[in-house]
């Protein structure tokens, strides 16, 4: 580890920390309809798209209309998305693509792209046409953002609202977060990224002549800054390349590299605050982002010194790859030299602990509890801070749970900002907690013990179990990252892939409605001093062992036989 | 008042309750029992299936030695029994308690009328019937001896009851048609005159059988928070359950992987199952329930539903009556206030005089006070029952408000200043303007001014005055600590109520409470969102008492005060709300703590149990056994013996619940963290290793 090395980390973080104010203030006027910088130029967009779709912002739904939109809306796109993968050959801009997606590919991925995981069991530069790329990904890259922060708008109106069924209107949250948020900001991000050397043309591909032997060499190109924007601030993070962010030409610098990891982590961020904003208590916003703090530092700071550390058997092969100021190398191994040890453990842990899940690095390179790290955050539910929208509902999941059980050891039947927790909400929370760990580690269980899944792994002891439970605990979460090592793209990993993706996006959607939709019913009650605080350092630390105990700990068996051993193993201990 | 032994358990009942609850544990294996309690039921299913390895190891080749096998499935057996004991010894309290009620209870003959009788006149004719075929709304004369066959509304007469088998209060307490004191309970006893009752429940629904079905636990249903927790445990059990079955498949490929080594055995996953699943909470949550009821009981407190327990805990507003709850039931004299001319003596002697024939404990208090004052004669020449010749008294009456006396020539009154002041104008008089500011200052201080006269020239005020007990306003500064607000209830005027309300030291009050303000009130508050908590008697508190979320109705109550309530102090102590209030708290936290310790205890079992489990597929992990357990097969042990030793060892804390304080919410979650949560991590690491050093002594390795 480097002084320079922590140096470039702490900025990022200094400079996100200073933007969640800002941009949560600007969010909280959008999301409650008020007045903000965009509105004369968008509200005549937005009345516009209302007229067209017949929706009135008054008619507002309950948990379960909203849910149903949330459901049927998403389907649509998957089917839309299928259907364009399918027919991808036929399409105009990409006439002359090679073949049409495989019905579980094209399946795989449609799913993927419409639940924000963005898992990509193929190579895009090669595979997809632009038509795909732009109306099938982006599109989907716009819109599966937008149904997060939807969703969790309709959560916290549950907090905020009281004795009432409804719940928002889906129709215009999902528009909002298209209009105000998602699509100004990708505008100005994609023209930095063109600014600093990122490509944006409708040219399939790029012929020039090379310096050597004067061969002519055909680098594949097409819109990519425009699809980097939204893969970043979406928290999508499927790549226009196989490479993703690692290709200079989605990120060419360490300067675009900083943007987009701010842009990948400030809105989930910043909706702690928007959350505070709309209940009317700020502190409890910032209570949750401590929390999400607290809970991401110390796993950047696990990669980046395991990282830094590197691999002791090299060095008995005199490689040196542990960082020393004058070469502040360390496991370099799948890292880009613009980058470094430094900035690549930070992007791996940010990619991993938003559902983003782009890359500037192989993770399947990383030393074994480098790798740990990411495959640690994404564990815990991808709440740190997780996807748009999914982090901050999910975190609040947990809130709830630590309310309860707190709230009971001061002698009170709990309650989290005035609402009573009751059977109902315990079992919708009961739910959300169980699903992701069950699904996880069952379809890790049926790929270790069938050849199908077996067949997969590219490593063998641990690390091939590592891979395994990497790629399950990725789509398992959303997130979409991939330890890379694996072959994916086999009808068994396909397939199993897009039911863990639906499974995990859907079924913790619906109960989280039905969670909001019964918070919403429930009379508040007034804070006195009999209240559990929750915004105080005791219950802040509260709620990190919770999300640690009740997220990781269903993980430690299956950590012990993976990278836990692997590292003992490397290290000769 | 003071309780008697009829529901309380003494020191001495404990042998027999324990040998009770022992035999009952078994009872309990039923799997039928068993699957309402989700976490036990796995520990149950688990102790099976390693029993059948046990046996299978025993006559074949087992999957692990038969001794560890044995060993495994015996603590996993004593895990579930444990906890089966725990609930078992906290209903057995109930039981021995129900027992003593039902003693009470027989069939007894009932004289049933067949009609209302005519007049005031005892009724003659009656039929004799069994008091099981005595239905609602029936009629029954009791006479002196009689049981009371059924509760019921005294509907014609007067008597004396003893009312010992219900509230153990041994003194007879009279009863009486109309009013407050008309309702009468079945199994109690008429010790004087007769009554003509009206039945009010049906067999088997009387006041008695619902004591008995609540101090059984027979009926009890679990409370919405009791629901929620088990919820929460039982999904943290789905998970493990299925991280353990997942670790069988993994271990086989790292088996594969590795190339040496077995698979994990059946064996040390149920251990591992029952370590991580949360069976120290899971084993006592019933019993945490059922010791919080009778805590209440304890108190002589029947708290007629669970949820109510649980909502006293979660009080925000706190209704008491001023009188009997705040102030001692009698106001007292304090001062005596002549008017300008007139010698505070003179004043002294002339109130005593018009009080020596009132027995009203303020009418006594005036003449306390003079003796104290002036050491004047007091009551010795009353003592023989007999006053000086010439002395008239005159009493209070509803038509003249005012009493007195007249002796010779001399015409002393005394009375409230209304009366007093229309008197003095009616006779030509005038109300001196300083006898108006005595009065006024009085009233303002909270105080009760009674205003004496002699022949109709007024001599000054008598100030009488309200006493708080004492005690209270510590009482009340905690509640606020807790987060509780008190309101007082009472009939005074605004200004008489604010000058108790805040020598009390209660944070609100409602003057000239009726029955309708009262319920708005209480409506108020719950629209506000916040819980409130009652206490009630009379017939006119049944509206507010059925609103209030936590209404403890006084045992001497009215039925329909009883009815309304959801919890009856038989004590009839008004202050008992606080007491109720703390059992709640006590009840919640129980929960939370043990919930928090059981949790916790998942880290050091996987410490103990992960590298044990693979030991011969990754001796490497050994590395993460930190605390040096001498074998992976004594590792496991530890950990399954230390998870069932450690629901013994908190029963007491169960039963007993752990103690509040009122110093506010972050003080008590930061000390029950430190004690249940970091001591939930550090306990079981040291248990754990103490368990393995035994066995080590005793030659397992």
């Amino acid at each position: 580890m480097t002084f320079i090395g922590w140096q470039q980390i702490l900025l990022y973080f200094i400079l996100v920390i200073l933007l969640v104010k800002p941009v949560g203030i600007y969010l909280a006027r959008v999301f409650s309809g008020e007045k903000n910088l965009l509105s004369p130029v968008i509200r005549p967009v937005e009345a516009f798209f209302y007229r067209l779709a017949d929706v009135s912002v008054e008619n507002e739904m309950d948990w379960k209309e909203y849910g149903k939109s949330v459901l049927v809306f998403n389907i649509a796109g998957i089917i839309f998305l299928y259907v364009i993968l399918r027919i991808q050959h036929l399409l105009p801009v990409s006439l002359g693509v090679p073949e049409p997606l495989s019905p579980d590919l094209a399946f795989n991925t449609a799913v993927s792209f419409v639940t924000n995981t963005n898992w990509q069991s193929y190579s895009g530069e090669s595979t997809l046409g632009i038509f795909s790329q732009t109306i099938g990904l982006t599109v989907q890259n716009f819109l599966s953002a937008a149904t997060g922060m939807a969703v969790l708008l309709a959560f916290i109106r549950g907090f905020t609202r009281r004795q009432t069924s409804l719940l928002g209107n889906f129709w215009v949250d999902l528009t909002r977060s298209v209009l105000y948020v998602l699509l100004p900001l990708s505008i100005v991000l994609s023209l930095c990224l063109v600014g600093l050397g990122s490509v944006q043309t409708l040219q399939p591909s790029i012929l020039f002549t090379t310096l050597e032997n004067h061969a002519t060499q055909s680098i594949p190109a097409g819109p990519v800054a425009s699809q980097i924007a939204i893969k970043h601030l979406g928290t999508n993070g499927g790549g226009y390349y196989n490479a993703n962010a690692a290709h200079p030409f989605e990120n060419p610098s360490p300067m675009s590299n900083l943007l987009l990891m701010l842009a990948e982590t400030v809105i989930p961020f910043s909706l702690t605050y928007i959350f505070g904003r709309l209940i009317g208590d700020t502190r409890q916003g910032w209570a949750i982002l401590i929390v999400m703090l607290i809970l991401l530092l110390p796993f950047t700071g696990l990669a980046y010194a395991s990282e830094s550390a590197g691999n002791p058997i090299l060095q008995h092969l005199a490689a040196p790859t542990s960082s020393t100021p004058a070469a502040p190398a360390g496991n370099m191994e799948g890292k880009e030299v613009r980058f470094g040890v430094a900035t690549s453990s930070l992007f791996t842990t940010l990619t991993t602990s938003t559902s983003s899940g782009a890359v500037i690095s192989l993770h399947d390179s990383y030393t074994p509890l480098g790798g740990m790290a990411a495959l640690v955050l994404m564990e815990l539910g991808e709440v740190a801070p997780g996807g748009i929208g999914s982090g901050l509902y999910g975190m609040l999941v947990f809130v709830l749970v630590a309310v309860f059980i707190a709230g009971l050891m001061v002698g009170r039947t709990p309650e989290y900002l005035g609402k009573k927790i009751e059977p109902f909400e315990m079992k919708m929370a009961a739910l959300l907690i169980l699903i992701m760990p069950l699904l996880v580690l069952s379809l890790t269980a049926l790929a270790v013990s069938t050849q199908a899944g077996l067949s997969g792994i590219t490593n063998p002891g641990p690390h091939g179990f590592s891979q395994v439970l990497y790629a399950f605990s990725s789509m398992g979460n959303n997130n979409g990252s991939a330890f890379a090592g694996i072959s994916a793209n086999s009808p068994f990993y396909n397939l199993a892939g897009a039911f863990i993706m639906f499974a995990s996006r859907f079924w913790l959607i619906l109960p989280t409605l039905a969670l909001a939709g019964s918070l919403a019913e429930k009379k508040k009650v007034p804070v006195g001093a009999g209240t559990l605080p929750t915004t105080s350092p005791l219950f802040i630390i509260w709620l990190v062992l919770i999300v640690l105990v009740v997220g990781a700990l269903n993980f430690l068996p299956a950590l012990a036989i993976g990278p836990i051993i692997e590292h003992i193993m490397m290290a000769g201990m | 008042m003071k309780p008697t032994a009829t529901l309380h358990i003494s020191k001495k009942h404990m042998p027999g309750l324990i040998q009770q609850a022992v035999f009952d544990a078994f009872i309990k294996l039923n799997p039928l029992r068993m699957i309402h309690n989700p976490v036990m039921f796995i520990v149950e299913i688990g102790s099976l299936i390693t029993t059948l390895l046990w046996l299978q190891a025993l006559s074949a080749r087992g999957e692990a030695p038969a001794w560890f096998i044995g060993t495994i499935a015996a603590w996993l057996w004593f895990t579930v029994l444990f906890a089966n004991f725990s609930e078992a010894l906290a209903e057995g309290r109930g039981k021995a308690q129900a027992e003593a009620l039902r003693k009470t209870r027989q069939d007894t003959q009932a004289k049933r009328l067949s009609s209302l009788p005519k007049g005031q006149t005892k009724p003659q004719d009656f039929s004799l019937t069994v008091s099981t075929k005595l239905r609602r709304g029936d009629m029954y004369l009791v006479e002196t001896g009689d049981i009371l066959p059924s509760d019921g509304e005294i509907v014609l007469g007067i008597a004396s009851v003893d009312e010992s088998a219900v509230t153990g209060e041994s003194a007879p307490v009279i009863r009486e048609a109309g009013g407050d004191r008309s309702a009468v309970t079945g199994g109690t006893r008429l010790l004087s005159d007769w009554l003509v009752v009206k039945v009010t429940s049906d067999p088997g629904e009387g006041f008695l059988d619902k004591m008995i079905n609540l101090v059984e636990g027979a009926k009890r249903s679990k409370t919405p928070n009791e629901i929620a927790l088990n919820i929460l445990l039982a999904s943290f059990t789905i998970i493990f359950l299925v991280v353990c079955a997942t670790l069988l498949p993994f271990s086989i490929y790292s088996v594969n992987q590795a190339g040496q080594g077995s698979p994990i055995s059946i064996t040390i996953l149920i251990a591992l199952l029952v370590c991580l699943i949360p069976t120290t909470i899971g084993g006592l949550i019933s019993s945490i329930g059922i010791a919080g009821m009778d805590r209440l009981i304890q108190r002589n407190v029947i708290a007629l539903s669970g949820r109510a327990v649980e909502a006293a805990g979660d009080i925000d507003v706190l209704l008491l009556d001023k009188t009997g709850t705040i102030t001692l039931g009698n106001r007292q004299a304090v001062e005596f206030l002549p008017v300008h001319g007139v010698k505070e003596v003179e004043l002294a002697e002339a109130a005593q005089l018009a009080s020596l024939a009132d027995e009203t404990p303020e009418g006594r208090s005036v003449v306390i006070l003079a003796k104290e004052r002036f050491n004047m004669r007091g009551r010795t020449f009353s003592s023989s029952g007999e006053y000086p010749e010439g002395m008239k008294f005159m009493l209070f009456s509803a038509q003249t408000r005012m009493s007195g006396v007249d002796l010779d020539h001399t015409r002393i009154r005394k009375g409230a200043p209304d009366t007093m002041f229309d008197l003095l104008e009616t006779n030509g008089g005038s109300v001196p303007a300083d006898l108006k500011t005595i009065v006024e200052e009085i009233a303002h201080a909270g105080g009760t001014p009674l205003v004496v006269t002699k022949n109709e020239r007024p001599l000054g005020v008598i100030h009488l005055k309200d006493i708080v007990k004492g005690g209270l306003k510590e009482r009340f500064a905690q509640l606020r600590k807790m987060g509780i607000k008190t309101v007082m209830i009472t009939g005074d005027n605004p200004l008489t109520a604010a000058a108790i309300a805040a020598e009390a030291g209660v944070d609100d009050f409602l003057a000239q409470a009726t029955p309708e303000n009262k319920l708005k009130l209480i409506r108020e508050y719950q629209a506000d969102g916040r819980l409130v908590a009652m206490t009630g008697d009379g017939t006119n508190d049944a509206p507010a008492l059925a609103q209030a979320d936590v209404a403890v109705a006084m045992n001497t109550g009215t039925q329909p005060a009883r009815e309304a309530a959801n919890m009856i102090d038989l004590e009839s102590n008004p202050t008992k709300l606080i007491e109720i209030v703390e059992i709640g708290k006590q009840l919640l936290m129980t929960r939370g703590s043990l919930t928090t310790f059981s949790i916790s205890n998942d880290i050091a079992k996987y410490f103990a149990i992960i590298p044990a489990a693979f030991a011969n597929t990754y001796p490497q992990l050994g590395i993460l056994n930190f605390i040096g357990l001498s074998s992976p097969y004594n590792a496991i042990l530890s950990a399954v013996i230390f998870n069932a030793i450690i629901i013994v060892l908190l029963i007491p804390l169960a039963l007993k619940g752990i103690p509040y304080r009122a110093v506010g919410a972050a003080k008590l979650l930061r000390d029950n963290l430190l004690i249940y949560g970091l001591g939930g991590i550090i306990a079981p690491f040291i248990g754990i290793k103490l368990i393995d050093l035994f066995l080590v002594l005793l030659g397992i390795h």
